[in-house]
C-alpha cells in the first residue's frame, strides 16, 4: 500500500476536477511564527473588528471553546466546556491515537494538488471533539486568520461529535485588512457518530485576490444529524469547493445551507453532495446565490442508494447587477424507491414585490434591500437561537456590501 | 380629500379608464361597483401609483397636492394605503417585519394589532407565502392598521373570506374608516361625524360590506367609465335585480 507521503508526492501537480487551476508556486508557504496567546483578550482591536464579522468573538461570551490560527501558527486553543476538546491538529496527532485514527480517513491525500499540499506543507488546524454523551450549550468558535500577504495557508481540521453528543461550531476564515492576495487550502473531516448532532457554520471573509480551495468530507452514523451552513458574501478571486457527506447509518440526516454573493471579479464554484447510503436517511441542500457582477456556479448532488431514502435540493439565484449564475442541481437514484427532488430558479427581483413594499412606504432602494435580506434569510431547523442570531448578524453586516 | 379630474389611463396599449371624475371628501366612504374587467382594480392601482397604469390625461389630487406622477412610496407617505386582492408573497420576509415596516417611523404594537384580526400565529410566517384567500385579507387589514393611512383603498376585501371571519373583516374595515365612532354624553352624532377624517374607496361584488359600513356614495364603473353615482344601497339593489345591463343604458 502506498503511504500518504507517496500519494501526496504523486498528486503534487494533479489539477482539480473543478475550478480554475492555481499555480501553487506563486504563493509563499513559510510564515513567521506568531506568539501564542494566553487568552483571546490579547487580540488587538483591529483584528477583533475583522474577527467579529466572521462570527468570532474574542470575549468568548456564549462560547464553549475557541481556536485561533494566525497564518501558520495556532495562537490559541482552549475549551471552556468540559465536554469539549479543542486542540491544534499538530499537537493532537502527536499526542492522541484517536486523532491519528481520524486523519485522512474520509478524504484521500491524492484527490488533487490541494489535498497533497495540505499534507506535505501542513501549517496547523483544529481538532474539535465533543465527548460521548456531552452537550455543549454554547457553540465552539474557530478562526483561521490570514495576516501575511501572498501566503498559502494550509490547514487540516478534524471535527468529531462522539456518540450521543451535541456540538455546534461557528468558524470564520478572515483576511487582515491589509491582505489582498493569498491562497487558503483547508481540509476538513467531519465525524458524526451514532445519535450525535453536529452543526457547523462557516463564514468566509476573503479579499479580492484570494484563491480558496476547501476540501471536506463528512460521515454520519446511525441516527446522527449534520447541519452544514456556509456563508460567503465578501469578494474573493476564486473559490471552489464541493463538500461531500456520506450518510452511512440508518436514519442519518444531513442538511446543507449556503448563502453566496458574487462580486465583480469573483468566481464562486460551490456545491454540496450528500449520498444516502443507509435506510431511512434524508438529505436537504438549500442554496441562495446573489450576484452583482460575479460568476457563481451553484452545484448540488444527492445520491440515493437505498429504497425509501429522501432528498431535496433547492437552488435559487438572483442576478442584481450583471454577472452570471449557473445552477447545476443533480440527482442520482441508484435503486427503486428513492424519493429525490429538486427545484432551481434563477432570476431577478420581481417588480411586483418592490411595488408592494413601496405601497407600504419604503423607497425603491429600501424595498430592494428588504427583499434581498429576505432572500438570504433561510430558516435552518435545529440551530440554537443564539447561533441563528450570529448568522443573521453576519449576514446583516455583509449585506451592506451587496447593494 | 381626493379629487380625480378627467382621468385617462392606459395599460400597455389599451385604454382602460376614460374620463374619470371622482371626488372623495374627508370622512367619506365610496363603494365602487362594476362587472369583471370594468377597470375597478385599475382605478385603485392608478390612485396608488402603480407605474404600469399610465396616466395619459387628467389629474389626481390628494390633500391639495397633484400626485398624478408621484411615485408609489411618496403617495403612501402622504397617506394613501391599499388592501390588495392578490398581493405578492415575499420569501424570508416575516409578517411581523412587514407590519412593522407599514408603521414607518412609528413604533407599531404588532402583537396587539395582530390579536385584533386573529393573526397572531401568522406573524412568524413569510408574508403571504401559502396564505389562503381569507388569510391574505386579514394580513392586508393588519398592515393597514399599522400604516394608518387617511385614504384607504380596498380591492374586494370580502373575496375568499369564510363566514366565520366576515364580520371580523367588516368591523375592522369600519374601524379603519372611523365608522365605528359612537355618539356619547360628550359628543353628538353630528359632532362625531365631523370628527371623521378617513376616506375610503371599496370595491365589492357581494355588497356584504354595506352591512358593516354605511357608505356615503356608490359609483358604478362600466367599460372604464363611471356610469352612475348615488346611494350605494339603491345601486346595489338595482344591480341585484337587473344586473349591470341597466348601467349600459347610461353609458351609451
Amino acid at each position: 500500500m502506498r503511504t500518504l507521503e507517496e500519494k501526496a508526492r504523486e498528486a503534487k501537480n494533479k489539477k482539480a476536477a473543478l475550478g480554475p487551476d492555481v499555480d501553487l508556486d506563486a504563493f509563499d508557504v513559510r510564515a513567521e511564527e506568531h506568539p501564542r496567546l494566553q487568552n483571546l483578550g490579547q487580540v488587538g482591536q483591529q483584528d477583533r473588528d475583522r474577527l467579529i464579522q466572521a462570527g468570532v468573538d474574542v470575549t468568548e461570551a456564549g462560547r464553549s471553546g475557541s481556536y485561533l490560527q494566525k497564518d501558520a501558527t495556532a495562537v490559541y486553543a482552549g475549551a471552556k466546556d468540559e465536554g469539549v476538546e479543542v486542540i491544534p491538529i499538530k499537537e493532537a496527532l502527536e499526542k492522541h491515537a484517536w486523532a491519528r485514527e481520524h486523519y485522512w480517513k474520509l478524504l484521500s491525500v491524492d484527490v488533487d494538488k490541494y489535498t497533497a499540499r495540505a499534507f506535505t506543507d501542513l501549517h496547523d488546524g483544529y481538532v474539535i471533539r465533543a465527548l460521548p454523551g456531552s452537550r455543549a450549550f454554547f457553540p465552539v468558535q474557530a478562526c483561521l486568520y490570514l495576516e501575511k500577504q501572498n501566503l498559502s495557508q494550509n490547514v487540516h481540521n478534524i471535527i468529531i461529535a462522539e456518540e450521543g453528543s451535541e456540538l455546534h461550531i461557528i468558524t470564520g476564515c478572515v483576511t487582515a485588512a491589509h491582505v489582498s492576495r493569498g491562497l487558503h487550502v483547508g481540509i476538513s473531516e467531519f465525524y458524526v457518530k451514532k445519535n450525535a448532532t453536529l452543526s457547523f457554520t462557516m463564514i468566509h471573509h476573503w479579499a479580492e485576490d484570494m484563491m480558496v480551495r476547501p476540501r471536506s468530507v463528512g460521515r454520519v452514523e446511525e441516527g446522527g444529524l449534520f447541519l452544514n451552513n456556509y456563508v460567503c458574501m465578501k469578494p474573493v478571486k476564486s473559490l471552489q469547493m464541493y463538500p461531500t457527506t456520506h450518510l452511512v447509518g440508518p436514519g442519518a440526516v444531513a442538511r446543507f445551507y449556503s448563502l453566496l454573493v458574487g462580486h465583480p471579479g469573483s468566481e464562486l464554484d460551490v456545491g454540496g453532495r450528500i449520498s444516502l447510503e443507509a435506510d431511512d436517511t434524508r438529505a436537504e441542500i438549500v442554496s441562495r446565490a446573489i450576484t452583482n457582477g460575479g460568476k457563481i456556479i451553484a452545484r448540488g448532488d444527492i445520491i440515493g442508494e437505498r429504497a425509501g431514502v429522501k432528498g431535496h435540493l433547492e437552488c435559487r439565484g438572483l442576478i442584481l447587477k450583471g454577472g452570471e449564475i449557473h445552477a447545476i442541481p443533480e440527482l442520482k437514484g441508484r435503486t427503486e424507491g428513492v424519493e429525490l427532488s429538486h427545484e432551481a430558479a434563477v432570476g431577478k427581483i420581481a417588480q411586483e414585490e418592490i411595488l408592494y413594499l413601496m405601497s407600504r412606504g419604503l423607497s425603491e432602494d429600501e424595498a430592494t434591500a428588504t427583499i434581498v435580506r429576505g432572500f438570504l434569510s433561510v430558516d435552518i431547523p435545529g440551530l440554537p437561537e443564539g447561533l441563528k442570531e450570529q448568522i443573521d448578524q453576519a449576514v446583516d453586516l455583509s449585506q451592506k456590501s451587496v447593494l | 380629500m381626493l379629487q380625480i379630474e378627467d382621468l385617462q389611463v392606459h395599460l400597455g396599449d389599451k385604454e382602460i379608464l376614460a374620463h374619470i371624475d371622482l371626488e372623495i371628501n374627508a370622512g367619506e366612504t365610496h363603494i365602487l361597483f362594476g362587472p369583471n374587467g370594468s377597470g375597478k382594480t385599475s382605478l385603485l392601482m392608478t390612485i396608488m401609483g402603480y407605474p404600469q397604469y399610465r396616466v395619459t390625461a387628467g389629474k389626481i389630487r390628494f390633500k391639495g397636492e397633484d400626485i398624478t406622477h408621484m411615485p408609489v412610496h411618496e403617495r403612501a407617505k402622504l397617506g394613501i394605503g391599499m388592501s390588495f386582492q392578490r398581493p405578492p408573497s415575499i420569501q424570508g420576509l416575516k409578517t411581523r417585519q412587514m407590519v412593522a415596516i407599514c408603521g414607518g417611523k412609528k413604533e407599531v404594537p404588532v402583537d396587539e394589532l395582530a390579536a385584533k384580526v386573529n393573526f397572531t400565529e401568522f406573524l412568524s410566517r413569510d408574508i403571504n407565502v401559502g396564505f389562503s384567500g381569507g388569510e391574505i385579507k386579514r394580513s392586508e387589514l393588519l398592515q393597514l392598521m399599522a400604516q394608518e393611512p387617511d385614504l384607504l383603498l380596498f380591492d374586494e376585501p370580502e373575496s375568499g373570506v369564510d363566514l366565520e371571519n366576515i364580520a371580523l373583516i367588516g368591523n375592522t374595515i369600519s374601524r379603519l374608516l372611523e365608522r365605528d365612532l359612537k355618539p356619547g354624553p360628550e359628543k353628538t352624532c353630528k359632532e362625531m361625524h365631523k370628527k371623521r377624517k378617513r376616506m375610503g374607496l371599496i370595491i365589492t361584488h357581494t355588497g356584504f360590506i354595506l352591512d358593516y359600513v354605511a357608505a356615503d356614495r356608490g359609483q358604478v364603473l362600466y367599460h372604464g367609465v363611471l356610469a352612475c353615482k348615488g346611494n350605494p344601497i339603491d345601486i346595489f339593489r338595482q344591480i341585484k335585480e337587473t344586473g349591470y345591463e341597466e348601467c349600459c343604458r347610461c353609458v351609451l
